[in-house]
């Protein structure tokens, strides 16, 4: 009896053959795949070209085998911005942290979502800086211990985590806003489909979209990898409810 | 073509199309704001991409994104607009990306007024934002040579992929000149454009990036850039003498608008026979330091002047020229205050007086000196 190999799990074109930095068990490996396999399965990888941020995924585009921009720190919607408007034939995606879209970007992300800039945003939220080394962000939750706010983050004097798909929801524009998370695989299958989506959209030339990515920082969260997914499913899922914000072209939609 | 009578803001702006450039991206501020005006109507007519972005900061990382498709890209602003772009015109050097930057001038520093000022040269010419780059920086002193400098602008641009700037102060955006455009842009040719965001097909992966982790490799590129300046330096230096001649007793150096003033002052002296020559800087960076320094030594010059619209920025420059083989004088309104002729005129006079009298007073101590002997 012969056997025959048949390769069920493989890496995707769009992804490069390296070691990446990322700690263990932080998720941005898992968001970067699931962007990767999207570009993969809708043919993309020769049009694509992502826009990396300023934090952890600074190096993105080490790890994605398509063209790349390097933006300054929270201006990743603006580079895409002038980019796509020149060259609306192509894919584009930017690929941000928290503090990079929400605190420094909060501008850049707010106008390219409002003036329906046609690109895709993967937003990763980890309520932590990671790169710097565990401060406050604008996404740490309520009594979250950080570096800058040794104590917990105290609502009094920092004001409440941003809630960035409910914030964009409340612009008119059509686009495409959903929180998903890549804690557990179910989570991560539902994730994946989102981003899925958000291409699809981009590529039917609709809409400006934004995956919300729930994501762990076990290094300066300090904790295991299993004991991040745990603490993200306790503590994020609460105050950061999954689902559909706004989807301004699917069923139902708002627009 | 004929010559049109036309807004200084317009004329750049026209220009920059006549040398292909149909991709703005700008944020409205005075005394600049005609040209995003004139853009808007008109790069739909030429299918270009006009974007009004909701501050310069984001104006000018649009820019960084749209120049990387490799296509001829510009803004426009005026000088605290200038200083919210420096990031991205930090990055732009790093990443060795080809933009046109246009800073028509206002007084400063802050919100500072809406005047026409120079008061923007250090920042142009000494790096606005962080690390080891320079900008190429172009300054006209005509709407004719806004036009001829814009189109410059953005073949020097491509040719050493490094972001210019063409300053003027806000009268050159504000004034009405007659001018004329070439039917077509003549360049030379330039090098392909391999480095530009296309998508990777059929070839590796590529990165528009200023991000070097490894301080080798950042050395490197800071040495690659520099020599990139150099180059610019043995190449692209450009000035004007106006009246320059054996008989000159004083050597004025001024730009822009500034240089047009003085001479009106010096036709005006020379009518009153007293002869001076004006020495034109017209690129920034690179500055015509040997230029400068080889006309100030001859025996003929008395002294050299310099005349700006700012508290003495380009004079550091004249002085880093003449090395203290000269004296050096210098005279400035600032503000959003245009010197007159008239100033210019009874400054030269004053310095002309001054050396008349302390030559008689030399004079007289001589004759005394020799009486007592």
């Amino acid at each position: 009896m012969s056997i025959k190999e048949k390769t069920i799990f493989a890496r995707p074109d769009s992804m490069t053959d390296v070691v990446t930095h990322y700690c263990p068990g932080c998720t941005h490996g898992v968001i970067h795949r699931l962007v990767a396999e999207v570009i993969d399965e809708m043919g993309l990888r020769e049009q694509a070209v992502g826009v990396a941020p300023v934090g952890c995924s600074v190096l993105a585009y080490n790890y994605f085998n398509t063209d790349f921009l390097e933006a300054p720190h929270g201006r990743a919607p603006a580079l895409a911005t002038g980019f796509k408007r020149l060259r609306p034939d192509m894919t584009v995606f930017t690929y941000q942290g928290d503090g990079d879209l929400i605190s420094i970007g909060m501008s850049e992300i707010m106008h390219a979502a409002n003036r329906g800039e046609k690109f895709t945003t993967i937003f990763v939220n980890n309520a932590i800086y990671g790169m710097t080394g565990g401060q406050m962000a604008p996404t740490t939750l309520q009594g979250q211990i950080t570096s800058t706010c040794p104590a917990g983050r105290d609502l009094d004097k920092t004001g409440h985590p941003i809630r960035m798909v409910e914030l964009l929801s409340g612009l008119v524009t059509p686009m495409y806003l959903e929180r998903v998370s890549v804690h557990s695989p179910r989570h991560i299958i539902q994730a994946k489909k989102a981003v899925r989506k958000a291409f699809e959209y981009q590529n039917a030339n609709k809409c400006f979209s934004l995956v919300e990515v729930l994501s762990t920082c076990p290094t300066n969260w300090g904790q295991t990898p299993e004991e991040a997914t745990d603490w993200l499913e306790k503590n994020m899922l609460s105050y950061y409810p999954l689902g559909v914000k706004k989807d301004s072209f699917g069923e139902g939609g708002d627009r | 073509m004929a010559k049109v009578l036309m807004k200084g803001n317009e004329a750049i702006a026209e220009a920059a199309i006549k040398a292909g450039a149909k991709n703005y991206f700008c944020y409205p501020i005075t005394p600049q704001t005609e040209v995003a005006e004139y853009l808007a109507k008109r790069m739909p007519e030429v299918g270009g991409v006009f974007l009004q972005g909701e501050s310069e900061l984001a104006v000018a990382n649009m820019l960084f994104g749209a120049a990387a498709t490799g296509k001829r890209v510009f803004t426009t602003s005026s000088s605290p607009g200038i200083s919210l772009m420096q990031e991205a015109i930090s990055y732009m050097a790093g990443a060795e990306l080809p933009t046109v930057i246009v800073n028509i001038m206002r007084g400063g520093p802050g919100l500072g007024g809406i005047l026409p000022a120079q008061s923007d040269y250090f920042q142009s010419v000494k790096g606005g934002g962080h690390g080891d780059y320079r900008l190429l920086v172009l300054a006209p002193s005509t709407i004719q040579e806004a036009v001829d400098l814009m189109m410059l602008s953005f073949h020097l641009a491509d040719k050493y992929r490094n972001p210019v700037m063409m300053i003027g102060d806000g009268m050159i955006g504000q004034m009405m000149e007659p001018v004329e455009f070439p039917d077509k842009f003549e360049e030379d040719e330039l090098p392909e454009k391999d480095w530009a965001i296309t998508g990777a097909k059929g070839r590796k992966p590529k990165v528009a990036k200023s991000l070097f982790l490894d301080p080798h490799a950042l050395e490197d590129n800071s040495w690659k850039l520099h020599a990139k300046y150099e180059e610019m330096k043995k190449h692209e230096i450009r000035f004007e003498k106006y009246k320059m001649s054996d008989k000159n007793e004083i050597m004025l150096v001024a730009y822009g608008t500034m240089a047009r003033i003085c001479q009106t002052a010096i036709d005006h002296l020379e009518s009153e026979g007293i002869s001076v020559g004006l020495f034109r800087p017209i690129t920034l960076f690179p500055f015509p330091l040997q230029q400068i320094q080889d006309e100030a030594v001859k025996k003929n010059i008395k002294k050299v002047l310099v005349i700006e619209m700012s508290t003495a920025q380009m004079m550091e420059d004249v002085e880093r020229a003449i090395l203290g083989k000269k004296q050096i004088d210098f005279y400035g309104r600032t503000g959003g205050i245009v010197p007159s002729p008239e100033e210019v005129v009874n400054k030269i006079k004053g310095m002309v007086a001054k050396k008349a009298k302390s030559k008689k007073t030399a004079a007289k101590k001589t004759s005394k000196s020799k009486k007592k002997a």
